[in-house]
C-alpha cells in the first residue's frame, strides 16, 4: 500500500480580472477593486482537483490549503473545504502586505516549514499578476525539485511522482522524487463542485478574526475543532522580518498608468453594403490587401 | 562594468527566436549603459553557437555544453545560470517568457534574492528618486500590463542586482547587428556548479510539435474576441483570413472560452504581432490584448459596441454584427479582385 501523503495546496483569492466591465475603472482611471468579485484563482482550483484525486487514490492522504491575504481570503479556504479539502491555513498580517512574488514565496515557505508536507501543488499563475513565479520560488526556497505546467498527475508511489506537463508546443512526462512542488496548468481537469456533505459540515468554519468581527471573542468550546480555520501571522511562522511584505520585496512599483490609447482619427463605418464595399476597395487600392 | 546577460534558449538545436529578440534589445540597452552584452547558452552540441549569438550583438558567449543539459531540465539549468550570474555579476539578466524561461527565471531570482518582472512589454533605462531622497541612476524600467491588463505598471529594482525580467516572444524586434564582431567564448566549468541532486528529475517522454501556427509572421491577421460567441462562429474568421491570405488570431477571452487555440492568442500573455492589417472582430480592446497588436500598420475593428475601447486605436471602426459584415467583406473582395 502506498504511504499516505500530506499535501499542501497553495491558493490565492484574486479579483476577477478576466471580464472587466466598464464600471471596473473609476472616473479617475484607477481600478475599482470593489466592482470586481473576489474569486478562487482559477488554476489553483485545477491544483486542488489534482490534490483531491491523490486523496481519492491513496487512503489516509490529507489536503491542506495554504493562502495568504486579508481576512476575507478565509473564504477560499471554506470553498476548498466544501470541495473536499481537510483543512487550511490563512496567512494574514499587516507585515505580509505589499509583498512581491519573492516576499510572498518567503512567507509561504516559512508556513510550509510548519505544515511539513510531502507534496505541494499550486496553480501555475494567478490571474491578477500572471507572473507564474511563486511556485518555482517556493520550491527553490525549500530546495525541492519543481514540476511546472502539470496537466495530470499520472502516478505517485509515495517515493516518486509522475507528471504530464503541458508545454507551449507539446507535452512532456517527468518523474520527480518527493518532496516536490508541482504547478498545475489550466488545461488540467476542472475542479469538482462543492459537495453537499462538506457544505453542511464546514458551513460555519471560521477564522478567529471572523468570529471576533461577528462579536464573539473566542471559539465555542462545544463546537468541533474542524470549524476552526487556522490564522497565522509573522509571529506564528517565524523567520526574518526583513524578508516579509514590502520590506522583503526587491521589486518596487515606480509608476502605474492608465491605458492611454493613442487615439487615432478613426473612420466610423456602418454595416451597409456601401460602407463595406468602399472599405474593401480602398484597402485594395492602397495594396493593404490583394 | 556590470554587463547585461541574456539566457539563450535552445530549440531543436537552434537558438530560439525569443533569445535573438532579447539580444537585439539587450544590444541597445548595453549601448545606452556603456556595458557589454553577454549570452549564456546551455545545452548539448553547441559548437558554433557563438557565431549566431555574435551576429545579434553578443560580445561574450558563455557556453555550457553537456549531454545531460539537453533537453532542458530546471535544476541543472538553474544551477549553472545562478553560478554564472554569481561569477559575472551582470546588472541585468533577461529571459524569454516561454515554458522554459518562466520555469527557470523565478527559481534563479529566488536563489539570488533578486527581483523578477514577468512578461515585460517594454524595457527602458531611466533614473529614479525615492521619497527618502535617494537617487538611483540608470535603472531598468520593466514595463508590463498588470491587473489583468487593465493598467500599465513600471517596475524597478532599486537595491537588488541583477535586475531580471522575462519578455514574451515577438514583443521585441529581432535584428542582426549592423557590424557584428566575433564574440569572446567562455566555456563554463559546469563541474563547479552541478551536483548529482540536480539530476533527480527524469524526463520519461517528450513530444514537441513543430510550430504549426505562426501568426507572428502573418501580414494580415483576422482576430476574434469573446464577442465572436463560439468556436463555430470563428469559422467565419478563418474564411475571411483564407480569402485575404492571412492568419486567424484571438483574444485571451476567446481562448479562455475555448473558441480558439492558445497558439493564436494575441496580447500580453500571447504573441505580439505587427501585421500590415489587423482586423479585430468582437474584441473589446483591453490593454492585455492591445499591448500585442497596437503596432499593426492598420487596424479595422468590427464591433456592435460603438464605444468599445478598440475603436480608439482603429483606423476604421465598423459598428455592427460581424456575422453580417464579414460575409459582406468576403463577397466584396471576391467581386473586386476579379
Amino acid at each position: 500500500m502506498t504511504k499516505p501523503l500530506k499535501i499542501v495546496v497553495l491558493a490565492k483569492q484574486v479579483p476577477d480580472t478576466r471580464n472587466v466591465g466598464k464600471n471596473a475603472m473609476k472616473e479617475d482611471g484607477t481600478v475599482n477593486r470593489a466592482a470586481l468579485p473576489a474569486i478562487f484563482n482559477p488554476e489553483d482550483l485545477n491544483a486542488l482537483e489534482q490534490a483531491l484525486r491523490l486523496k481519492d487514490r491513496i487512503p489516509g492522504t490529507t489536503v491542506q490549503l495554504l493562502t495568504m491575504g486579508p481576512g476575507r481570503a478565509a473564504g477560499i479556504i471554506r470553498e476548498g473545504l466544501f470541495r473536499g479539502a481537510d483543512g487550511g491555513v490563512l496567512l494574514t498580517d499587516r507585515k505580509f502586505a505589499g509583498a512581491d512574488t519573492l516576499a510572498t514565496s518567503y512567507a509561504l515557505m516559512q508556513a510550509i516549514g510548519k505544515l511539513n508536507p510531502d507534496l505541494i501543488i499550486a496553480g501555475r499563475q494567478a490571474i491578477d499578476g500572471d507572473t507564474a513565479q511563486v511556485g518555482p520560488q517556493v520550491a527553490e526556497k525549500l530546495h525541492w525539485p519543481q514540476v511546472t505546467y502539470a496537466e495530470d498527475i499520472l502516478s505517485c508511489n509515495g517515493e516518486r511522482i509522475a507528471v504530464k506537463r503541458r508545454l507551449e508546443r507539446g507535452v512532456e512526462t517527468v518523474s520527480a522524487p518527493l518532496p516536490a512542488l508541482i504547478t498545475v496548468h489550466g488545461s488540467a481537469a476542472a475542479c469538482r463542485s462543492r459537495h453537499a456533505k462538506h457544505l453542511l459540515k464546514y458551513k460555519h468554519a471560521k477564522t478567529l478574526s471572523e468570529l471576533q468581527d461577528a462579536g464573539n471573542n473566542a471559539y465555542d468550546t462545544n463546537q468541533p475543532e474542524y470549524l476552526r480555520i487556522t490564522e497565522w501571522g509573522v509571529a506564528d511562522v517565524g523567520g526574518d522580518e526583513q524578508q516579509f511584505g514590502l520590506a522583503g520585496s526587491p521589486t518596487k512599483v515606480k509608476k502605474i498608468e492608465n491605458i492611454v490609447f493613442q487615439a487615432k482619427e478613426s473612420k466610423r463605418l456602418t454595416a451597409s453594403d456601401t460602407d463595406v464595399n468602399g472599405l474593401i476597395k480602398e484597402l485594395m487600392a492602397n495594396h493593404t490587401i490583394g | 562594468m556590470n554587463n547585461i546577460l541574456v539566457y539563450c534558449e535552445m530549440e531543436g538545436g537552434k537558438i530560439a527566436d525569443v533569445s535573438l529578440e532579447l539580444l537585439t534589445k539587450g544590444r541597445g540597452l548595453a549601448e545606452q549603459l556603456g556595458c557589454r552584452l553577454e549570452a549564456l547558452a546551455i545545452g548539448y552540441r553547441l559548437a558554433g553557437v557563438e557565431k549566431e549569438l555574435a551576429n545579434y550583438g553578443a560580445d561574450v558567449v558563455h557556453v555550457a555544453d553537456d549531454a545531460r543539459l539537453d533537453p532542458f531540465r530546471t535544476l541543472p539549468h538553474a544551477a549553472i545560470t545562478i553560478g554564472v550570474i554569481r561569477e559575472e555579476q551582470p546588472q541585468i539578466v533577461l529571459f524569454g517568457a516561454t515554458s522554459i524561461g518562466r520555469d527557470l527565471a523565478p527559481r534563479v531570482s529566488s536563489a539570488l534574492k533578486s527581483g523578477l518582472t514577468a512578461d515585460c512589454t517594454s524595457l527602458e533605462i531611466g533614473d529614479h528618486a525615492d521619497t527618502k531622497g535617494n537617487v538611483y541612476k540608470n535603472l531598468l524600467y520593466q514595463i508590463r500590463p498588470a491587473f489583468g491588463g487593465n493598467i500599465i505598471a513600471t517596475i524597478i529594482n532599486p537595491e537588488h542586482r541583477p535586475q531580471m525580467a522575462t519578455v514574451r516572444e515577438g514583443v521585441m524586434k529581432k535584428e542582426p547587428a549592423g557590424a557584428p564582431k566575433a564574440a569572446e567564448v567562455k566555456k563554463t566549468d559546469i563541474g563547479k556548479y552541478l551536483s548529482d541532486t540536480d539530476f533527480v528529475v527524469d524526463i520519461i517522454e517528450r513530444h514537441i510539435e513543430e510550430r504549426k501556427i505562426d501568426i507572428k509572421g502573418a501580414g494580415i491577421i483576422v482576430s476574434g474576441g469573446y464577442g465572436v460567441g463560439s468556436r463555430e462562429n470563428f469559422k467565419l474568421l478563418f474564411e475571411l483570413a483564407t480569402v485575404l491570405g492571412g492568419e486567424v488570431g484571438a483574444s485571451r477571452a476567446a481562448v479562455d472560452a475555448g473558441f480558439a487555440d492558445h497558439a493564436r492568442q494575441v496580447g500580453q500573455t500571447g504573441v505580439t504581432v505587427r501585421p500590415k492589417l489587423y482586423i479585430a472582430c468582437g474584441i473589446s480592446g483591453q490593454i492585455q490584448h492591445t499591448a500585442g497588436m497596437d503596432q499593426s500598420a492598420m487596424v479595422i475593428s468590427i464591433n456592435t459596441d460603438a464605444d468599445a475601447p478598440i475603436n480608439q486605436i482603429a483606423d476604421y471602426a465598423i459598428v455592427g454584427d460581424l456575422n453580417e459584415i464579414i460575409p459582406k467583406m468576403i463577397k466584396s473582395y471576391r467581386e473586386n479582385s476579379k
